[in-house]
């Protein structure tokens, strides 16, 4: 009876230790030190940029043992804004996001691995009702103590998506089949 | 030349708003049913919105015109419809212009929710008078549906306009289109 006990108190510490060392961390997304970027080319002549304004993520992240790290992010569609009204409603309609239809975006991390300050975060992305594995290239740009009392972590990426991969097949012109992600992450240790 | 409307029959400029925004109407619902689906390499990809968007303002002008126009003239004579066809008459006559002044200023508001003006035909700018980005999805569902229900109340319309003018032999059509009914 003693050595059971003793056995689950060790088997539960076991557990609980790597939920102890790697900090989870919250992207604050409230106070709007985060965004999700992208750019995709107009006919060829120059860059059309735009943004998601609503999401919201966690994840976790350990100096120690970065390749533990994840990353979860949940994205609005429907809160695309490029800063021009009737884009947009073009963009959340059948042609392309079909947001009544896909409602979210979703991204999970599989995997990270690190190379220098450099990493490669692999994951799930749900967009358009398609799941499909892509790589982010991230960065890490800093952590440490904020002056109000909380951990702060940031990185930066980026990641290229085909459209046609996500099943977005309205056609903009050879020039625009890719879009470019650029994602800023911010994140307030908990 | 008839200009005022009596109890005899409608006015000249009744009957050409009626006869002009009923062509307009029903050019406009047909006309952004089919921009929306436009190819982005189709010659009217900007045009046909602009176009949209120009007739718009001018049949919002045009609406609040006919509002004017009708509560300042006697309405023709109706004393050949039942109770119930009387009553029914004006819930889809008044029926058209709340429902015409949502449809376009719910186009209006889509257009204008991230603070640009509406161009008309090059010939002068409505300004956005409220900017709210976010706020024309909610427009722009309203404004397919209210295009719908417009096409609804004038399918009920006509419908029972030719019904008057063919199964009860009233003349509405005449009235409507040369001023008083013939065979009255």
């Amino acid at each position: 009876m003693r050595l059971t006990t003793a056995t689950l108190a060790l088997v539960a510490a076991v557990l609980a230790a790597p939920a102890v060392q790697a900090a989870d961390y919250v992207i604050d997304t409230a106070r709007a030190h985060a965004s999700i970027n992208f750019r995709i080319k107009h006919l060829g002549f120059s860059w059309l940029t735009g943004r998601f304004d609503k999401f919201n993520g966690t994840f976790t992240f350990d100096e120690a043992k970065p390749e533990a790290s994840s990353v979860k992010v949940e994205i609005d569609p429907s809160s695309i804004n490029t800063n021009h009204a009737e884009r947009d409603n073009h963009l959340r309609g059948k042609d392309f996001l079909d947001t009544s239809a896909f409602p979210k975006a979703s991204f999970e991390s599989t995997s990270v691995k690190l190379d220098g300050d450099k990493a490669k975060i692999t994951g799930n992305l749900t967009l358009h009702g398609v799941t499909k594995e892509v790589t982010i290239d991230a960065t890490r740009i800093a952590g440490g103590p904020d002056p109000w009392g909380n951990h702060r972590e940031g990185f930066t990426g980026t990641t290229n998506l085909r459209l046609k991969d996500f099943g977005i097949n309205f056609d903009l012109g050879p020039a625009s089949e890719v879009v470019e992600l650029a994602l800023e992450v911010e994140g307030v240790r908990q | 030349m008839m200009i005022r409307d009596t109890s005899a029959g409608y006015g000249v400029p009744t009957r050409v708003l009626h006869w002009g925004m009923a062509v307009a109407i029903l050019g406009m619902y047909v006309l952004g049913l089919w921009m929306v689906d436009l190819n982005y390499y189709s010659p009217y990809y900007q045009l046909a919105p602009d176009i949209h968007r120009s007739i718009g303002m001018v049949l919002l002008t045009l609406l609040l015109g006919r509002f004017l126009w009708r509560i300042v003239n006697d309405k023709p004579d109706d004393s050949e419809l039942s109770t119930m066809e009387r009553t029914a008459a004006r819930v889809v006559h008044w029926g058209f212009y709340p429902l015409l002044l949502a449809l376009m200023i719910s186009g209006y508001l889509m257009s204008t929710a991230d603070g640009r003006a509406i161009e008309v035909f090059d010939w002068f700018s409505v300004p956005a008078i409220i900017e709210n980005k976010g706020m024309e999805k909610p427009a722009g569902a309203a404004h397919a549906l209210l295009a719908h229900l417009t096409i609804l109340l004038v399918i009920v319309h006509a419908l029972a306009a030719l019904k008057h003018q063919f199964y009860d032999r009233s003349g509405v059509l005449g009235r409507m289109w040369s001023g008083s009914s013939s065979n009255r």
